[in-house]
């Protein structure tokens, strides 16, 4: 049985929404890093479905999801640095304490 | 090479000199040599002018120069001068040298002061020499920008809010200005920012000049202390240095009135005739209501901010009557204003660095301690008040004869109301030459201050000289004057 | 005539010198170059009258007007320009003698006066300026440049009485007079302008038919210069500044407040009197009104004034009311036919300022001696100051019109003016000049007679009840008697001058012959008013002093607070133009106008506060508005489209 597209979409749509109100409501740094890898999951959750279903002759669509994944893997090392200097720095990753750039 | 030229220049070789200068000597040594150039050169230009018009050379303007800078735009560096621009070219001169002196001793930072106060001057000489729109506007925002550091850098008092204020409200009037402007290119069809060419065409549709003489008017206006829009003059005089006050009050401010004459009155004629009634009445207002004001002030300065919005208002009053020579005396006030106030600013600056107050009930008897700046600060008052002899009176006539040439009892009416200014600038004078000269010395303080320095007397006695040299021998100065006004009068009666 | 330009030229050069460089001469030095100076001016002003009055009359029977200098100072526009120059006329000639001759005496006796006096080189700097202003203020050529003139002599007149600069009573004097005169100058100057614009010139002879098209403007203008003239000439109200302006020197009271400035006022209403009498007689008669109320006003509060200086003031006052009075009641130009008065008003102008400064003069060396003006400290001095006393005495009885001195003639003629005009105007001059004898021999008898202060006191000190010794009052030096002696000379003989020989309101020759009646009258009132000041004042005071004392005393202290004039002139200038009109204005200013201003820049910085939080930085808000920004435009589209 093949499953509707519409069930990997709404997944899709819980999940990215998940994504967001985890960024729009967490503090943490880590936390924040979850949401946004979330989100981005969702879309490439997206390309993969569209791709098998509106276009299966062509391959785009896997690509992006292989491109957003590495991406996304890279921006993880990235902002996993970038949030342990910042621990580093002012003993918390809490975002409220974050204020050293700001005026 | 052209000789209006030379006013842009000098002020830029300063500039560079003095960015170059090391230590106060030099920084003196360019600034004297400077002003001195430039108010030899003035003179020179209005010898040369004179005598050009007596040998018959009879084109509206005379040393006519044009570049082309941004051709999409038509806008030029066009130049020319008539003989109310050179007047307002030498009262220029003479107040940038005398301010000068007056700023012998300013400390601290004195290059960055002097690099401003030439980039000032640089500005209202481009001002008065150009005659294109928009040359004559970037020319205007020069002179005003470097204000705002001049008071608020060097200035006494709530310095940094009468600086903001001062620019702001400036600011708010070229921004009305710039609307204007724009009005006035467009409205004539856009093809030239030349005044004279501008003024040639004649084609702003009324309804356009309905809109856009107000605009320009208030713009310039501004600046020229017109009721209701002078309340920076108060503020921002009281907080400046003096010489910044003296330049400010004797040449930013007459850049309003002459910019009314030449571009908002001369432009649009037909606005003008038809509006003038609103800014008489608010003209008027200024005068009597300025006058008022100072007679209840305390403190010098603003006694004389006060004094100077019913004196500017008086120059816009006469512009807008709108006979010969009532405009004739309206600049003839502006020379004798500038030259008036600024020797009052130097001569309060001077008290108040001896005696650091000006609020006049804590003065007496300072023509026993200061008998020099004393006396400077009585000719300076009676000058003031139109006493015969000196400039204010020669102008105030003028303008007086010249308003009730106008035959309808609306202009007659508020002549007469004008004309009660000199009595109530004899009250506020008169008040504070008796608080602060006469009397027995009573603070304890004062009593071991010293009367003027070498320089201070310079200035002081440059300035008297010229206010009654032109109150004795005004012959010359009007005749030049009438010559300049003639040709936009011409314009403006229908 | 060339040479009359050294006349304005000698003054305001001496002024030059002694403001320039007068603070690094000595003080004898000063006083005598301004003395040369105006004895040189003096012998020239003779010169010119010799020549003038010499050259005898032209074919029509009148003295020629010459103008040997009129330049033009400032045009103004295509037909109105202002002219300086001098102008000779009879009139004008006759009060270059009375200036240069007052200003002179004034001069000699300032010698004296003045000495060791802080600040002598700027006194006669002032001076010096004071007559050149005046000088150029009778030879004017037209109505612009008396103006400039005058508001000089106002302002030399300013800075005299505010000589003394440390006394505070002369700063506010000074003030109060310039101001007032500046007051009355701004109608003088209205009237100019209206007259300038409907007459096309500014000359006293405008052409005919352009005033009579200007018709019902003229009186008006005329009017307006008369309130100016009353400001100069200290006509109520606005007389005010002129008893206070004795806080100047005394020798400038004699010169600018009795003898020369104060008729300026006078002067202009006969300047302007053929236009006055042609287009504006109503108005001429106004100026009768006014100064005759002028008159007995000052006459009624001289009375009573106990300041020898004041009680001169206002002598003065009502003097130059009589001019005015005079000059008021002509009815035609012909002095044959109600123009007398013209005449009898300059003669009075000239006989006056003789008396009057000799008076000044007097009373200046007696305070000089006495050191006060007030009347307490005098008495008996005529023992002491014999010339002072003679002299003094020669000035009253010219004032009070006994014959042969020169105030009976000149008083005489202006008396049967009145009477010609009407006979109430007649009698009521009559009482005031009634009125005249009786305070000038008050005053006379009070500084003269009665009991010395000096001798009370060095009895007192006798006796031990006084710690010092009392300063004995004493004779003047020559710099001072001298000029006393020679005014009083004048002051003897100036009535036998035919005066109408010389000026006259059309300008013909009138002689001058005395109408018995009248002067019967006039000299039984000045013995009546002198019997009666003898009898009150001759053994200091009598019964009679003291029942008229008490059953008058509401009136005597009302005359004495000058019927409270002064407070209600503070009250309007202090009360309601400072405090209800200029602190209104300032506050006004500062608080609705400014506020306004400051308001916008509030409310903008407000609105910045307000749209501030937005730019926090924080992306997560950021990203809010983001997303819904993003869903609201996903929301149209899909709505829309």
């Amino acid at each position: 049985m093949i499953v509707p597209a519409q069930f990997y979409l709404a997944l899709a749509a819980i999940l990215f929404f998940i994504g967001v109100f985890g960024f729009f409501t967490r503090r943490n740094l880590i936390s924040l890093l979850i949401s946004t890898e979330l989100m981005l999951n969702t879309v490439d959750i997206n390309f993969a479905v569209f791709n098998a279903y509106c276009h299966p002759e062509h391959l785009e669509g896997f690509f992006f999801t292989m491109f957003g994944i590495g991406v996304a893997a890279a921006e993880t090392a990235v902002a996993i640095a970038i949030i342990i200097n910042v621990f580093r720095n002012v003993k918390s990753i809490h975002i409220k304490n974050m204020k050293e750039l700001k005026h | 090479m052209n000789i209006l030229n030379l006013f842009v220049v000098i002020p830029l070789v300063m500039l560079l000199a003095l960015w170059l200068c090391k230590g106060i000597k030099q920084i003196r040594t360019v600034m004297v040599t400077g002003s001195t150039l430039l108010l030899a050169l003035s003179i020179y230009l209005t010898v040369d002018f004179i005598a050009q018009r007596n040998a018959g050379v009879d084109a509206a303007q005379l040393y006519v120069d044009s570049w082309s800078w941004y051709p999409a735009l038509n806008i030029k560096y066009s130049i020319g001068a008539d003989g109310v621009s050179i007047a307002m070219i030498l009262l220029s001169s003479i107040i940038v040298f005398t301010g000068t002196f007056a700023s012998w001793n300013i400390k601290p930072q004195t290059k960055e002061f002097f690099l401003w106060y030439v980039l000032l001057s640089l500005g209202v000489y481009g001002f008065f020499i150009t005659t294109d729109l928009f040359a004559m506007f970037m020319f205007y925002e020069t002179a005003l920008i470097p204000m705002y550091l001049l008071i608020g850098v060097w200035g006494s008092g709530r310095k940094e809010y009468s600086a903001m204020k001062l620019t702001l409200m400036l600011m708010g009037g070229s921004a009305f200005l710039l609307m204007g402007i724009l009005g006035i290119y467009y409205g004539s069809g856009a093809t030239t920012m030349n005044i004279h060419e501008i003024a040639e065409l004649d084609n702003i549709p009324t309804a356009m000049q309905y809109i856009f003489f107000p605009l320009t008017f208030i713009g310039f206006g501004v600046l020229g202390a017109l009721f209701p829009f002078h309340t920076w003059s108060p503020d921002g005089h009281a907080s400046a240095p003096t010489s910044v006050s003296m330049l400010h009050a004797g040449v930013l401010m007459k850049l309003g009135g002459y910019g009314c004459f030449r571009v908002a009155m001369y432009l649009m004629p037909q606005a003008a005739n038809d509006l003038a009634w609103i800014f008489i009445i608010l003209t008027t207002v200024s005068v009597v209501y300025g006058a008022l004001s100072a007679i209840s002030q305390t403190d010098l300065k603003y006694i004389n901010a006060y004094s100077s919005v019913s004196h500017c208002g008086l120059v816009l009053f006469a512009l807008l009557m709108m006979t010969r020579t009532s405009c004739t005396g309206a600049i003839l006030q502006m020379l004798s204003h500038g030259l008036m106030t600024a020797l009052f600013f130097a001569l309060i600056g001077m008290i108040y660095g001896r005696t650091h107050t000006r609020d006049i009930r804590q003065m007496q008897g300072l023509m026993k301690i200061m008998p020099f700046l004393a006396v400077g600060y009585v000719i300076a008052g009676l000058a003031n008040l139109g006493l015969p002899g000196f400039s204010g009176f020669i102008a105030e006539m003028t303008i007086f004869v010249g308003s009730f040439m106008v035959d309808d009892t609306f202009h007659r009416v508020v002549t007469i109301i004008a004309c009660t200014s000199i009595v109530i600038t004899a009250v506020y004078i008169l008040r504070v030459v008796g608080k602060i000269l006469y009397g027995e010395p009573e603070n304890e303080e004062h009593k071991k201050l010293t009367d003027a320095t070498w320089d201070e007397r310079f200035t002081v006695i440059c300035l008297i000289i010229c206010v009654a040299g032109l109150g004795i021998a005004p012959l010359w100065v009007s005749n030049l004057i009438n010559d300049g006004v003639g040709d936009i009068i011409t314009n403006l009666i229908p | 005539m060339d040479y009359t330009i050294f006349i304005l030229a000698l003054p305001l050069l001496s002024f030059l010198i002694l403001g320039l460089c007068g603070m690094k001469m000595p003080h004898k030095t000063a006083g005598l170059i301004g003395t040369f100076s105006l004895g040189a001016v003096a012998v020239l002003s003779y010169i010119t009258a010799a020549l003038y009055f010499g050259a005898g009359r032209d074919a029509d029977g009148l003295f020629a007007t010459i103008i040997p200098y009129n330049i033009c100072w400032l045009p103004l526009g295509e037909t109105l320009s202002i002219e300086m120059g001098i102008l000779l006329d009879p009139i004008s000639v006759m009060m270059l003698i009375v200036i240069s001759t007052v200003s002179l005496m004034v001069h000699i006796y300032s010698l004296g006066y003045m000495k060791g006096e802080r600040g002598v080189q700027r006194y006669y700097a002032y001076l010096s300026l004071f007559t050149f202003s005046m000088l150029g203020l009778v030879v004017a050529t037209n109505i612009f440049q008396m103006y400039v003139f005058w508001e000089l002599v106002g302002v030399s007149s300013y800075l005299l009485i505010g000589f003394y600069y440390t006394k505070p009573a002369a700063i506010a004097a000074s003030k109060k007079a310039f101001i007032v005169t500046r007051f009355a100058d701004l109608f003088f100057l209205i009237g100019i302008l209206l007259y300038g614009y409907y007459a096309e010139t500014f000359s006293f002879t405008p052409a005919e038919t352009v005033l009579m098209t200007a018709g019902g403007i003229i009186p008006v203008a005329l009017g307006l210069m008369f309130i100016g003239g009353a400001g100069k000439s200290a006509m109520f109200p606005l007389h005010i500044w002129l008893p206070d302006a004795m806080e100047g020197p005394t020798p400038v009271s004699a010169l600018i407040h009795a003898a020369t400035m104060v008729v300026a006022g006078v002067y202009l209403v006969a300047r302007m009197f053929p236009l006055f009498i042609d287009f504006a007689p109503d108005t001429l008669h106004m100026v009768a009104y006014v100064g005759a109320f002028t008159a007995l006003y000052a006459a009624v509060v001289a009375c009573v004034q106990t300041d020898i200086k004041r009680v001169l003031a206002f002598s003065t006052i009502s003097q130059i009311a009589f001019m005015m009075v005079a000059l008021g009641v002509c009815t035609s130009a012909d002095p044959h036919e109600g123009g007398l008065g013209y005449m009898a008003s300059m003669f009075h102008l000239f006989t006056h300022a003789m008396f009057k400064g000799l008076l000044f003069l007097g009373a200046g060396a007696i305070i000089h001696a006495v050191h006060s003006n007030e009347k307490s400290y005098m008495g008996g001095l005529r023992k002491y100051m014999p010339v002072t006393h003679a002299t003094f005495l020669i000035a009253c009885l010219a004032i009070a019109g006994i014959p042969p001195f020169s105030g009976f003639f000149s008083k005489d003629e202006i008396l049967v003016a009145c009477y010609d005009y009407s006979t109430m105007m007649g009698i009521f001059m009559s009482f005031v000049a009634a009125l005249t004898a009786f305070y000038m021999f008050r005053l006379y008898y009070l500084i003269f007679w009665g009991k010395s202060y000096y001798e009370q006191q060095l009895a007192l000190y006798k006796e031990g009840k006084s710690s010092h010794e009392p300063h004995k009052p004493h004779e003047a030096p020559a710099t001072m008697t001298v000029p006393l002696v020679i005014l009083a000379t004048i002051s003897v003989f100036a009535g036998f001058i035919p005066f109408g020989e010389f000026i006259s309101s059309n300008g013909h020759a009138y002689t001058i012959h005395l109408n018995y009646a009248v002067a019967a009258v006039s000299i039984f009132l000045a013995i009546a008013g002198i019997t009666l000041a003898t009898i009150m004042y001759r053994k200091g005071t009598s019964s009679l002093t003291v029942s008229i004392n008490r059953n008058l005393k509401g009136l005597i202290d009302a005359a004495y607070h000058r019927f409270y004039m002064d407070e209600l002139w503070l009250f309007v200038t202090k009360r309601i133009i400072f405090n209800c009109i200029s602190r209104p204005i300032a506050w006004f200013d500062r608080h609705i106008i400014d506020g306004t201003m400051d308001l916008m820049a509030t409310l903008t910085q407000k609105l910045g506060t307000w749209v501030r939080p937005m730019q926090s930085g924080n992306v997560q808000s950021y990203s809010v508005w983001f997303l819904s920004g993003a869903l609201i435009l996903v929301l149209i589209l899909i709505y829309f489209v």
